[in-house]
This record gives C-alpha cells, structure tokens and sequence, in this order.
C-alpha cells in the first residue's frame, strides 16, 4: 500500500504548513496596521470571499489544480481568517453592543463575502450568476 | 509546554516569524483533525477546530502568557487552527440545500460553545492558576 506510507502525505503537510506560515503571517501584520478587532474582521472577510470563489470555482469550472488549492484553501486561507481570535475579540469587548457588532459584522459581511465569491466564480464561468 | 516553548523562542526572533511557524503548526493541526473527524454532511472538523482552539486560546490570555507565547502558540497556533472561510462556506453550502435550520444551529453552535469554551477556560485558569 504504497500511499498509506507515512512520507507520501509529506508534501502535503508541507504545502499546508507552508500555507498556514503565510496565512498567519499576514493576519499579524493586518493586526499590526489596524485595530485587532477590525483587522480581524478584515481578514475573515476577504478570506471567506476567496474561499468561496475558489470552492464554487472547483464545482463550476475547476482550472485551479487540486495541489494549488490545498495551499490557498487549507493552507494560506483557513490560517488567515481565525475563529478563536472573533470569539476571544467578543469575550474581551467593553461593552454588549460592541460585542454584537464584531458577531454581526464578521457573520454578516462573511456570508456576504462567500456570496461574492460564488458570483465571480459564476462570471468566469460565463453565466450571469 | 508552555515552558519548553518559552525556551525555544527565548532568542528573540522577530514576532512574524514567531506567528507564522505557529500558524504552520495549527494549519496542519487542523488538517489532521479535518482527515480523522470527517462527519459527512455536517461540519463537525469545523466545529472542533473553533471551539478547541478558542479555549486553548482563552488558556493562554488569561493565564497572562507572555507576548512571544501568545505570538506562537495563541496568534500562531490557535489562529490558525481555527478557520472562519471554511465556516462561513460550510454554513452558506448548508443553507442553500436547503437546511435552514442546521445552517441556523451551526451558526449558532460555533458562536456558543466557542464563548463556552473561552468562559470554562477563564474559570480554570482563576480556579487553578498555574
């Protein structure tokens, strides 16, 4: 069974982490440029965005090839945008509507932004949506 | 852990390479979880990820780790080992096939047992300081 061999996984792991460097990289320099809670919600923001142009990309026409979207999608993209720094960003707001602003702002422009996506990827397909 | 981490950056790099090699521990942490926890039809990884990482997260902040540990393995690590992309496209996937309600619990869920999570691990942590 030669792909149940520990080392064929290798590149793959590598490629992810190589990935996950960058993604994480960028987060902290977008933190570095703007408050926490608002670089945090840009980055959710446009990676939601990207991945759901790259995932309604895969179903409609598929050109990105399947080890360029283990890096941007598992890799670069998912490590960009952060779950646990949203909901450590609510537990440490001043106040309660403070903190219904970060869950409405990062859920409700992150549907939008996967939204987005779709459509691009629907254009490049040559359909109107 | 904590501690051996502590020495491994005690050479006072610079704190985007101290994020980054984080990040690359958490994106491949995830992956393993995503190989291993797959539920089909229901983002059960994601859920995982979120809720684990945001408490390990809550551990670190509120046991007041120091700026490098926080970089590395909080920023790092728990950032990126929780993802809001695959979220939000998971969720949007489910709402749209028509499964409004699990679209509405996942959303929910993730919110509540993260929050959950960072509130059990600020009573551990004011419980049993370390």
């Amino acid at each position: 069974m030669p792909d149940r061999h520990p080392l064929v996984r290798l590149e793959t792991l590598a490629l992810i982490g190589v990935g996950g460097f960058a993604g994480a990289n960028l987060r902290y320099f977008a933190m570095g440029i703007v408050p926490e809670d608002l670089a945090i919600l840009l980055v959710n923001v446009v990676g939601c965005a990207v991945l759901g142009f790259l995932v309604y990309e895969a179903q409609y026409t598929g050109l990105v090839d399947r080890q360029s979207r283990l890096v941007f999608t598992t890799g670069f993209l998912s490590s960009l945008t952060t779950y646990s720094g949203f909901a450590l960003g609510i537990a440490e707001a001043g106040s309660l509507a403070v903190a219904l602003a970060i869950v409405a702002g990062n859920y409700g422009l992150g549907f939008v932004g996967v939204l987005l996506g779709r459509l691009v990827a629907g254009r490049l397909r040559g359909e109107p949506s | 852990m904590i501690v051996a981490a502590l020495e491994i950056v005690s050479f006072d790099p610079e704190p985007a390479h101290v994020v980054g090699t984080g990040g690359a521990m958490g994106a491949i942490c995830r992956h393993w979880v995503y190989r291993y926890a797959a539920v089909e039809d229901v983002p059960i990884p994601t859920l995982v990820v979120n809720v684990v990482g945001s408490f390990v997260f809550g551990v670190l902040v509120f046991a007041g780790a120091t700026e490098s540990t926080i970089q590395l393995l909080g920023i790092g690590a728990c950032g990126a080992f929780t993802t809001f992309s695959s979220f939000s496209v998971e969720t949007v996937q489910i709402w749209e096939r028509g499964d409004r309600r699990l679209a509405a619990l996942i959303a929910g869920g993730n919110l509540v047992l993260a929050l959950a999570g960072i509130a059990l691990a600020w009573v551990l942590v004011t419980q049993w300081p370390l």
